[in-house]
């Protein structure tokens, strides 16, 4: 498996606080590497460093090939982002938000008009299209969300906290568009809460106080550490922690 | 360029399916001309006035008991001098006094004029206006009967001194200071909501990792905004042209331009405020509070900037409407040219420009 994002010894500071500390890591392509710790544990400083919106204290980062530091630009083109309020204009159309997201990514027009039409399909939109996003529950616009994410067909996708809010049924609908994804070979990089979530996982790491505490299949964690699930062996590594939830 | 005109479109769609917020926009600068438009051509009755008779004649009585039976004016008392005048002013007892000199009664009755003296308090120009001319009318029918009943030309003349604000400053001046308000107001508050909005939907963070450039989330931001202030001030234009008789005297394109440089002022100061502000309801409460009230107070339409206090005059050279204010007046009602204006609009491109760049260097900051 090629890797498609790599780092060595990634470090943010802060003045003196270290919020994430020489994190080295590997994420194949196509994987879905989830990516766990406490609120406060780093996870989100280690994700905007990789999707270029923050330049790292020092160590060494590439991401779809192109470093952090020199390309940013490029990785933009090459990654997509969902973000846990599932990111889309309540007052635009579901066609319109579509339109809108793969028309800041560039793309032509008759490849919109293309790419449109096949994304109501697949998400079985299509009488909704001229539906205000408002008026839709909130697992469609989940799902419209993580759509518009990889509309541009990026290399890599990065989805913070995507399911917050909604419940288990449509969250295992979710993951069912995330492995869709994964299949066609896009690399999911995935934070979450839930542990049922990691379950679902290739890879997973977990950070706690900024530093990666643990990174293996979810299988093998839970035989390293004795543990029946997930949720249990976050919390043997998460309850030593020492920084305080922010 | 296409991304760019993607993300102008989406911005327009915004604004136009938000209606409650176009009628608002669109309602305010009607609203104000109605308003003030109403508020210059009421009516003022039962205005407190002080009499001063030095002369104490016959036609002095009979001109102040003729302006005591008008119901215009309410004679509060007759001042045995002018000097207990100043206090009454000051305490704002009295809207104008009216005084007549030792020799009027000798002047009239010899050389067949006289001149009387009205002073009025003139820090409320309408009011003052309105009420001198009341007066003034009073004075000339008078004068017609005096004519009549003496067989040759009779002429007093009232001497007019406005008290505090001495050209009248305000008369005509609203139209300039709504112009200057609303544009401020629906720029700076229209685009600091429509940044802030991104942000509180998490859209912004979606937006900062495309490869969409920061500075066309900027253009694309005050692209509509600037179309509706430009419809904004042509409706502006048309109602106080139409309705309250002021036609634009100087050069349109003159006005038009200066009114963009200006709505671009306000268009980066509402980017400034989006930057700093967290929800939309920061940026709503920062755009009212921290324009709505130096535009009223410093831009010189409500209050006389040449009667503040010198720490406030400093204060109001930085409120970029009170340039404005000065453009609109002497290119709208005095009809004059660029060369009149040429400073006050070098000042508000420094000013524009400024901001701008300050706000655009932030919000790259930000993405740090």
């Amino acid at each position: 498996m090629a890797p498609v994002i790599t780092t060595d010894k990634l470090t943010k500071r802060f003045g003196q606080f270290i919020a994430a500390n020489a994190l080295t890591f590997e994420v194949g392509k196509g994987e879905i590497f989830g990516f766990l710790g406490a609120n406060g544990a780093g996870k989100t400083t280690a994700m905007r460093m990789l999707c270029g919106l923050s330049t790292p204290s020092s160590g060494k980062a590439t991401v779809a090939g192109f470093d952090v530091y020199t390309q940013t630009e490029k990785i933009k083109q090459n990654i997509g982002y969902m973000s846990q309020k599932f990111s889309l204009y309540d007052d635009l159309t579901v066609a319109e938000n579509i339109r809108f997201y793969a028309g800041i990514y560039g793309m032509s027009i008759p490849a919109i008009r293309t790419k449109t039409n096949q994304l109501l399909q697949e998400l079985q939109l299509e009488k909704e299209a001229k539906t205000l996003v408002k008026a839709l529950p909130l697992g469609w616009k989940q799902k419209l969300a993580f759509s518009v994410a990889i509309v541009h067909d990026p290399d890599i996708v990065f989805l913070d906290e995507p399911t917050g809010g909604v419940d288990p049924v449509t969250r295992r609908q979710f993951w069912d568009l995330i492995y869709a994804a994964s299949d066609k070979g896009v690399t999911v990089f995935v934070t979450t809460h839930y542990m049922d979530e990691a379950e679902y996982c290739n890879r997973v790491s977990i950070m706690v106080d900024g530093v990666i505490a643990a990174l293996d299949s979810p299988a093998s964690l839970k035989q390293q550490w004795g543990a029946n699930s997930m949720e249990d062996v976050f919390y043997e590594l998460a309850r030593n922690a020492k920084r305080k939830a922010d | 360029m296409r991304q760019l005109l993607t993300f102008i479109r989406k911005e327009f769609l915004h604004v136009f399916r938000d209606r409650k917020t176009l009628l608002m926009l669109f309602g305010l600068p009607i609203a104000q001309i109605v308003l003030f438009g109403f508020a210059l051509s009421n009516e003022i009755k039962n205005s407190r006035i002080a009499v001063v008779d030095y002369s104490k004649d016959a036609t002095t009585t009979r001109l102040i008991s003729r302006i005591a039976a008008s119901s215009y004016f309410d004679i509060q008392r007759s001042l045995a001098g002018a000097g207990q005048l100043q206090a009454a002013f000051k305490k704002g007892d009295i809207k104008m006094a009216v005084i007549f000199p030792a020799s009027f009664g000798d002047n009239l009755q010899h050389t067949g004029k006289a001149t009387m003296q009205v002073i009025a308090d003139a820090s409320d120009p309408n009011q003052a206006t309105t009420i001198t001319n009341y007066l003034s009318q009073i004075v000339t029918d008078y004068n017609t009967e005096l004519a009549k009943d003496a067989g040759q030309p009779m002429q007093i003349n009232p001497e007019t001194q406005m008290l505090y604000n001495p050209e009248l400053r305000g008369a005509p001046n609203f139209v300039p200071g709504v112009m200057a308000l609303v544009l401020m107001l629906v720029c700076t508050m229209m685009t600091s909501v429509a940044i802030v909005k991104e942000k509180e939907l998490g859209t912004m963070e979606i937006l900062l990792v495309s490869p969409f450039k920061p500075v066309y989330i900027i253009i694309s931001k005050l692209a509509p905004n600037l179309l509706i202030s430009v419809l904004n001030l042509i409706v502006i234009l048309v109602l106080s042209w139409l309705f309250l008789d002021l036609p634009v005297k100087g050069s349109l394109l003159l006005l038009i331009t200066c009114s963009i440089l200006f709505i671009l002022t306000s268009l980066s100061i509402g980017l400034l405020l989006s930057i700093n502000a967290q929800t939309q309801q920061a940026a709503m409460m920062g755009s009212l509070m921290g324009m709505l009230l130096p535009t009223m107070l410093l831009t010189g339409f409500l209050f006389p900037i040449e009667n503040m206090p010198l720490a406030l005059q400093i204060l109001s050279n930085l409120v970029p409407s009170r340039w404005y204010f000065i453009i609109v007046k002497r290119v709208m009602l005095k009809g004059l040219g660029i060369t009149a204006v040429w400073r006050e609009m070098l000042i508000l491109t420094g000013m524009c420009l400024l901001l701008f760049t300050i706000s655009l260097r932030k919000f790259k900051i930000r993405l740090q």
